[in-house]
């Protein structure tokens, strides 16, 4: 029998998980869509799919008959607006997975520390940026000391729903954290960019890795590894370019300020995810991270608290 | 233009901000205090002192600063007196914990900058300067990719949030004088007559004294300029050379003509290691509609890739690349040589 869930969110992210969850789990039943917005393009798609709705938000859902048989929430709606459904889920004895940079809970990027944190009652998905981003930190760091991440995520325009725009900041400073926390890095910084082409643009990431001197090829090895990795749950997720690396010698330091003179390897990545289109379509990569993310982190409790 | 010709014209200063991408970012907080110093006893309205990318724009991507953004705002603030501190600030980039840390060091004014389809990412920034009471400028980037009437709504949507000042940001130096009257025109038309409206050029096109006339000229009342011109690509509009046009013009700007002058020509243009003015690589930037501090990380991949300067900055004025997107520069070198090394293969 398939574990119920409900979705609370109907922009973006939230009907893109939805239809994911329909077309691809067979561990996991879309138990609700709970919106705010009853004319919402979301709550429409889902009530085509027959999928339960509200538009009464998170109360909503407390009140639908269904409510004690779900086992997952998944926020997808604002930093803002967490706070209160994280409440609400513990109050209920739910399990919560933020897709919000709320970042209430523990940070979950799946490669990396998945197992480690899926007993806490709420778990968060750092950005869709640092899903994207965080993995080849982790690659880097398996084989040397970082003593500095940066990533720059752009996405499309299109693809940014209002909750994106109005938590710029809290992209910036969540995506910042996880790569220090789960990525391993000494210092971590984050910068998204918007672009409006039309058509779309692919969603795009670079990581810039400075790290301590080792073999480039072991760094190679890690990244090419990693990418693999990613793509089980992200087929779309690929390197664009052979991974860049540049000597930085003791005579020549980068000098951060604030923090130091840094030699060693300079390690430039550049990613490019295409997403499946489950929603929007294939240049929303940024969704598709984060919905894939998200769905592999449910199942695998699911999968977890079955053997326990 | 007569009835309001001595309307007095809030003189905004960019030499110790755009300018940073002329001398990668490179101020030292001796050459910060100088240079300050100098605008104010000149009588400018405002000094923006920040990393050219804006608060915490110090990074791989736009290159690293020789200084903390609070370490240079903190220099200006010790001897300026009459002049307005101002930041900048990128939405994507800095935050409000970091506008915060530059009002504690003195800042008073911010400029908030987003990409001209873009205003809606700089709602809470605006409103938190407001609260603080800060003096809010905003900036509609790369301005030509916009046209007229819905750049105006997000001009609108800007003054929704708060802002006292709008401006048409050309950052890629690739509006005509045409354009630049259009945008105004279409501002004026539907914002609060209260709502101030300013223009920041860059000379690209060689343009950019034409522009803050054409500006004025259409009831703009803010005029971003720099000494010698210091700033990304052919500079902004030389303040000392708007400034003696503006005088003889016999518009109200409050400023030493003679001590603008003095400060361009010894305190800032030896400092250029690349000259800032119109050349092959600066009037492709204007000519491809890209981000004027594209040309130094442009210049350096040309030489670390072996791909042409220009080549590099059309593809990348192709591909629609915004401000912020200097990642992609490398990027496109990277697709430019393999290409290159394609059709060699493909000829023998």
């Amino acid at each position: 029998m398939k574990t119920k869930v409900a979705i609370i969110g109907s922009g973006n992210i939230g009907t893109d998980l939805m239809i994911k969850i329909l077309r691809t789990s067979n561990i996991l039943e879309v138990g609700a869509l709970v919106g705010i917005d009853p004319s919402s393009d979301g709550l429409a798609r889902a009530n085509k799919m027959g999928v339960s709705t509200t538009a009464e938000g998170i109360d909503g859902l407390v009140k639908m008959p269904g409510f004690n048989e779900i086992k997952i929430l998944f926020d997808a709606t604002s930093a803002g607006a967490h706070a209160y459904h994280d409440k609400v889920s513990r109050e209920h004895g739910k399990t919560m997975i933020d897709m919000t940079p709320a970042a209430i809970g523990p940070y979950v990027v799946p490669v990396v520390n998945l197992d480690k944190l899926l007993d806490a009652p709420n778990i968060n998905m750092v950005t869709c940026g640092g899903q994207a981003t965080i993995p080849m930190v982790d690659a880097v760091k398996k084989v040397a000391h970082v003593h500095y991440a940066e990533i720059v995520a752009s996405i499309a325009s299109k693809s940014a729903g209002p909750g994106t725009r109005a938590n710029i900041d809290e992209f910036t400073e969540t995506t910042s954290r996880g790569i220090e926390a789960v990525g391993g890095a000494q210092l971590g910084k984050a910068i998204i960019v918007l672009n409006p082409a039309d058509p779309p643009v692919m969603m795009r990431n670079t990581v810039y890795a400075l790290s301590e001197d080792t073999e480039t090829e072991l760094i190679r090895k890690s990244v090419e590894e990693q990418v693999a990795k990613v793509q089980e749950y992200v087929p779309g997720y690929r390197l664009k370019q052979e991974v860049q690396f540049e000597r930085i010698g003791d005579n020549t330091p980068i000098h951060i300020p604030g923090h130091g003179d840094f030699s060693g390897i300079k390690t430039s990545i550049f990613l490019e995810v295409e997403g499946a289109a489950h929603y929007l379509p294939n240049y929303a990569g940024n969704l598709d991270i984060m919905t894939s993310a998200a769905l592999k982190t449910a199942e695998r409790l699911v999968e977890l608290r079955k053997d326990a | 233009m007569d009835k309001d010709s001595k309307r007095k014209l809030y003189i905004q200063d960019t030499t110790l901000r755009d300018g940073m991408h002329a001398i990668r970012h490179g101020y030292s907080l001796d050459q910060v205090r100088t240079i300050s110093k100098a605008l104010d006893k000149a009588g400018v309205s405002a000094i923006e002192v920040t990393h050219g990318d804006g608060l915490c724009g110090t990074s791989f991507n736009y290159g690293f600063g020789t200084h903390t953004d609070l370490e240079w705002i903190s220099a200006a603030a010790e001897v300026v007196e009459n002049a307005k501190l101002t930041v900048l600030l990128l939405p994507g980039i800095g935050t409000i914990e970091d506008l915060k840390a530059a009002y504690d060091a003195g800042a008073r004014s911010v400029r908030v900058a987003t990409h001209c389809t873009e205003a809606d990412i700089s709602k809470q920034h605006i409103e938190w300067a407001r609260e603080a009471g800060m003096d809010v400028a905003c900036l509609l980037m790369l301005a030509h990719m916009n046209e007229p009437k819905p750049f105006a709504e997000q001009a609108k949507l800007m003054e929704s949030y708060g802002a006292h000042c709008i401006y048409v940001t050309d950052s890629a130096g690739a509006l005509l004088v045409d354009g630049v009257v259009d945008r105004f025109k279409a501002m004026h038309d539907i914002l609060d007559p209260k709502t101030q409206t300013g223009m920041h050029a860059h000379n690209n096109l060689g343009l950019g004294i034409a522009f803050n006339i054409a500006a004025i000229e259409q009831g703009a009342s803010r005029i971003d300029g720099s000494l010698a011109g210091m700033g990304g690509g052919a500079g902004n509009a030389p303040l000392e050379v708007f400034v003696a046009v503006a005088d003889r013009m016999g518009l109200n700007h409050g400023c030493d003509v003679f001590g603008l002058m003095d400060a361009a020509e010894d305190l800032v243009r030896p400092l250029q290691d690349r000259p800032v003015r119109v050349d092959r690589e600066t009037l492709s930037i204007g000519y491809a509609g890209v981000y004027s501090s594209f040309l130094r990380h442009a210049e350096n991949a040309s030489k670390l890739y072996g791909i042409d300067t220009r080549d590099i900055l059309v593809e990348l004025g192709r591909r629609k690349m915004v401000g912020g997107q200097e990642d992609m520069i490398v990027d496109v070198a990277l697709d430019l040589a393999k290409a290159t090394q394609d059709s060699q293969r493909g000829a023998l």
